[in-house]
């Protein structure tokens, strides 16, 4: 399943190559053409040749990981994070590093030598080390350099009726939706943009939207379904198994509200569950593509997923096919019309 | 038109210059003159734009379209201080331009550019009159204040809102190849770019070569952004500095001191770039460090890779002790090293590695 | 001028919804200019012909802070999220509206320790006390904003949204009177000011002017223990040098000073040590462009009940006639 084998690569911003390669070997006979530009966007076309409105739909294929800053005098490895990391998620977990994967762990001083009040702060940066069982710096310099990008090794599991654990499902959902949209037919022109570096800055959608200047864009997210124990109703944003999740605004993007109302219209019309995302934290490509040139509406739609940024989320797949079905009978609908 | 030789001593008073000019974020343009001097004996077209970047076209061999177009950037303005109230007594209150630390300020002669000049202190209370718990605190930027000794009278008509004040400081030399001053960030970056325009005057290149001076770098890299929209080159090199090695720096913030000028890669770096350029310093033996970075932010590069449908980006930085204190440390031979390695890598550049550019 | 100012205060328009101001400035405003025509973003843009032959753009943005509704509870008490730079000591127990006119009080959890006043301890009360009740009125999405409220009081105006509705009246003013103007006006009443400059970004895009002007608010210094600043209600106009968005463009600046001067407008410098207007995203667009601020000096700015002086709203609105009919234009 192309969402299996999405979630297990790795895609750390600016090496997204195992990603966009899984996605080029996916749509390749579907598309028209494609190209990469000069950021390593991965830009493929539909339709150019057709009229009516221009439409961008993406995702971005980097996830967040680890950097390896330095090798630290005993062997032991340093690192930085990638894209927002809650650092408490880093410890005891994991790790493979480089193209090589070269596995490591991220431990924590034994519980036995910790003092009391220690154990009630979570470990910082400069207290987290990689170990990959060098014995010196100069074994572990034959096989990591610093600026070697780490992630997990967390392998996508099926754990109950359309549940679903991996890691990265933020945003591989969104790249295995669109490389699976390829497939269908339009009556006007689209164009599949799997951007890079969105996790640390929006840093491949703009350069994309430049160049396209498309007339529509929808972004395809993951996004954060917090229904957990921990947390007050008010605050999930969005809940799993409830559908797609529209975003009407978060920190980047007010979402054009014709474009949302047709979203919402083809939902109802073809009995598809939705949700709001009820939240307005974060950010994404869709509000560097809205300000691009002279304004482009966009609309974000988003899968649930609990835990995002950590080794391990979870999602329900019948939200993946909902959320796929709404895009797809969207654009069909839409026929090309401008907002 | 002035020119420079590669002796230590011009270097020094090359360096000198650059340092101890006045040219806060937004006043870069007193700073024109002198890098025009020397950036006329190399190009042909220098101009200055709405933001106050000075843009110097230095022409390829043959005219050609598809000719690679490269574009250095290193950051003209520094950062500084601005009145912001004269109160009736004649104490005079800032506000900041830049990342100012407030802790660097007690105790620091400085130069108001009003109408004219004009000295100052920003005074520091003796120790006896300071409570123990008073000196256990760092200096607010509220609460200090420059002291010209004038009464506010003789105040009004040469000082006023908005006027830029920097630190008065002259470059120092110190052991071996290190100078410290003010502004070496990104003076130095200048001093890179002017010795690999001067380099590249001595080999051959197929690319047309953009050196730019920005501006308003220190306060969101905004010079570049507009710089870059306009030149929009086929790859953008940004030129700034970097932290070096010191106690309480980890090794991976920093780089060492007179190792080399630090070569950065990260996602904001193309690796076909970051390989031409560590290869050709291998190839040419001059030294350099590899740095790896998570992010771009706060330096010229993080703007110019965005810019339209993207430029190729790298970044070269000078180990650089001190960040924005007013006796920054540098190593000239780091700076020398990356003028010749730029010159090298740029003459390197030709059509067939712009196409490999998109190539992923 | 005055009129304007207390119709405009009084139009609903949180950012990203600005489409009853717009309508309400738009009825203002045709029939005074070339062109009139909204863009992508929301922006209202009307376009005066002038003389000569460069492009000047004008901004003041219709866009106000304010709240939206995520989620309603089972009782009938409503969450929400800021929309730009709200502020929870600020926001409680205030009472905000709707579009529809839906009033509500802002309510409080129960508190150990002020210092725990957040958002998320915060709650709309429309006095209706359940969730179906509730739906028949309003939605997750829907937004409300602080009641609106004007009042003239001697030389002040205290009022809401003065920050940015006393920037849409000056150039609506403008554009109602303006006879000759030296170039090519473009009145841009901006979107999204609030929450990242946004509508100015596309705007200057779209247009590509020679030169810019935002019109927009600024703090004053002239409170008990307020931070530092010059800048005071009753000083006149305020001709800004920096704030954290953008340096001025010390051409623009100049000629702010130098009609100021030559017209008899009181005026004053501003340096701000927070915030930015919409010349941040202007200044920056393509090349380039020569921008500055024109700052209507304004106390407890993002509060409900901003202040300003009236004979500094007449300088600002002076000064902007004479910048915009000035040959001191062609030198920038």
């Amino acid at each position: 399943m192309l969402l299996e084998k999405l979630s297990n690569a790795q895609a750390v911003a600016g090496r997204e190559k195992e990603v966009r390669d899984i996605i080029i070997e996916a749509i390749k006979d579907n598309v028209d053409d494609f190209r990469t530009d000069v950021t390593g966007n991965l830009i493929a076309s539909k339709g150019k040749e057709k009229s009516g409105a221009k439409v961008m739909l993406a995702a971005h294929m980097d996830e967040v990981g680890l950097m390896i800053s330095e090798i630290n005098g005993q062997g032991l490895l340093k690192f930085k994070p990638v894209g927002g990391f809650d650092k408490r998620v880093l410890v005891s977990k994991e790790v493979v590093i480089g193209q090589d994967k070269i596995p490591g762990i991220i431990g924590a001083k034994a519980i036995h030598l910790q003092k009391k009040a220690a154990r009630k702060k979570p470990i910082s940066y400069d207290n987290l080390y990689i170990d990959i069982g060098a014995k010196s710096d100069k074994e572990a310099e034959k096989l990591v350099s610093p600026g070697d990008m780490a992630t997990f090794p967390t392998k996508y599991n099926q754990i109950a009726d359309n549940i679903v654990t991996g890691k990265a499902f933020d945003d591989r959902v969104g790249c295995a939706i669109l490389a699976e949209l390829t497939a269908e037919d339009f009556s006007f022109p689209v164009e599949f943009v799997f951007t890079v570096q969105e996790e640390v800055g929006l840093r491949g959608a703009r350069q994309a939207a430049y160049a396209i200047n498309p007339d529509i864009a929808i972004v395809i997210e993951g996004t954060t379904a917090a229904d957990v124990p921990e947390n007050e109703e008010h605050r999930y944003s969005t809940t799993l198994g409830e559908g797609p999740a529209l975003t009407i605004r978060d920190r980047s993007i007010v979402v054009n509200k014709k474009l949302l109302q047709e979203l919402i219209n083809t939902a109802e019309k073809n009995n598809i569950p939705y949700q709001f995302r009820r939240t307005t934290a974060g950010g994404n490509d869709a509000g560097v593509i809205n300000i691009s040139r002279e304004g482009i509406p966009a609309a974000v739609i988003s899968l649930p997923c609990r835990y995002i940024h950590s080794p391990v989320s979870l999602l329900n797949l019948t939200d993946y096919q909902n959320l796929k079905s709404l895009l797809t009978n969207f654009l069909i609908d839409s026929q090309g019309k401008e907002f | 038109m002035t020119n420079f030789s590669e002796k230590k001593d011009e270097l020094t008073e090359l360096i000198k210059e650059l340092s101890e000019i006045n040219a806060v974020s937004g006043q870069e343009d007193s700073a024109f003159t002198l890098v025009k001097n020397y950036l006329d004996n190399y190009c042909q077209d220098i101009s200055s734009d709405n933001l106050n970047n000075l843009i110097a076209k230095k022409s390829a061999l043959s005219e050609d379209e598809s000719n690679p177009k490269i574009m250095l950037a290193a950051h003209l303005d520094e950062i500084g201080l601005m009145v912001k109230s004269i109160d009736d007594k004649g104490f005079i209150k800032f506000a900041t331009i830049g990342g100012v630390d407030p802790r660097t300020l007690p105790a620091q002669e400085v130069i108001i550019q009003g109408k004219e000049e004009v000295a100052g202190i920003i005074g520091a209370m003796p120790p006896h009159l300071l409570s123990k718990k008073e000196r256990n605190k760092a200096h607010k930027l509220e609460d200090l204040y420059i002291d010209t000794g004038r009464k506010p009278e003789n105040l009004q008509d040469i000082v006023q809102i908005g006027d830029p004040v920097t630190i008065k400081r002259e470059l120092t030399s110190l052991q071996n190849e290190f100078v410290s001053g003010k502004a070496l960030d990104d003076r130095a970056g200048v001093l890179m770019m002017l010795i690999t325009a001067r380099e590249l005057a001595k080999i051959k290149h197929e690319a047309e070569v953009y050196f730019v001076a920005t501006s308003q770098e220190e306060i969101g890299v905004k010079g570049s952004q507009t710089a870059t929209y306009n030149i929009f080159p086929d790859i953008g090199i940004a030129i700034d500095v970097c932290h070096g090695l010191m106690p309480g720096v980890d090794k991976g913030d920093a780089a060492k001191m007179a190792d080399g000028p630090a070569v950065s890669f990260g996602p904001h770096v193309h690796p076909d770039l970051f390989n031409l350029i560590t290869e050709t310093a291998d190839n040419y033996n001059i030294p350099y460090q590899k740095s790896p970075t998570t992010t771009p932010y706060g330096t010229d590069a993080a703007s110019i890779q965005i810019t339209k449908s993207g430029v190729a980006t790298a970044l070269i930085s000078i180990p650089l002790r001190y960040m924005h204190t007013s006796v920054e440390m540098i190593s000239l031979d780091d700076v020398k090293a990356g003028g010749q390695l730029l010159a090298r890598v740029i003459a390197e550049i030709d059509k067939d590695f712009l196409e490999g550019l998109q190539c992923y | 001028m005055l009129e304007l100012l207390e119709k405009f205060t009084a139009g609903f328009g949180p950012a990203g919804e600005e489409m009853i101001i717009t309508e309400l400035i738009k009825d203002e405003i045709t029939g005074y200019c070339d062109e009139i025509k909204t863009d992508k973003l929301g922006n209202l843009i009307a376009y005066k012909k002038g003389k000569g032959n460069k492009k000047i753009m004008l901004a003041a943005h219709m866009d106000e802070i304010g709240i939206m509704i995520t989620h309603i509870d089972e009782e009938g008490f409503l969450r929400f999220t800021p929309i730009g730079g709200v502020n929870p000591r600020i926001l409680r127990h205030q009472k905000m509206v709707f579009a529809d006119g839906t009033l509500g009080t802002i309510g409080v959890e129960k508190l150990d320790d002020i210092k725990d006043l957040k958002l998320e301890k915060l709650f709309l009360d429309i006095g209706q006390d359940s969730k179906d009740k509730v739906e028949k009125q309003i939605s997750i999405g829907d937004t409300a904003v602080y009641q609106k409220n004007y009042y003239h009081t001697g030389d002040r105006i205290i009022a809401n949204s003065l920050d940015d509705r006393a920037g849409c009246a000056l150039l609506a003013g403008l554009l109602q009177e303006i006879k000759e103007p030296a170039h090519d006006l473009y009145f841009v009443f901006t979107s999204q000011e609030e929450v990242g400059t946004r509508g100015a970004t596309t705007a200057a895009f779209g247009i590509s002017p020679d030169l810019a002007l935002a019109v927009d608010v600024t703090d004053t210094g002239d409170t008990p223990e307020a931070r530092t600043m010059d800048v005071k209600l009753g000083a006149g106009a305020a001709i800004k040098i920096m704030d954290r968005g953008s340096i001025s463009h010390p051409g623009i600046r100049k000629t702010l000073e130098e009609l100021a001067q030559k017209n008899d407008i009181s005026y004053q410098h501003e340096v701000l040590e927070f915030g930015a207007t919409d010349a941040r995203a202007i200044q920056l667009s393509k090349e380039g462009v020569p921008s500055g601020t024109l700052s209507i000096p304004c106390r407890y700015i993002h509060s409900p009940a901003e202040m300003i002086d009236v004979n500094d709203y007449k300088s600002c609105a002076q000064l902007l006639e004479r910048f915009v009919t000035s040959e001191l234009l062609d030198e920038i």
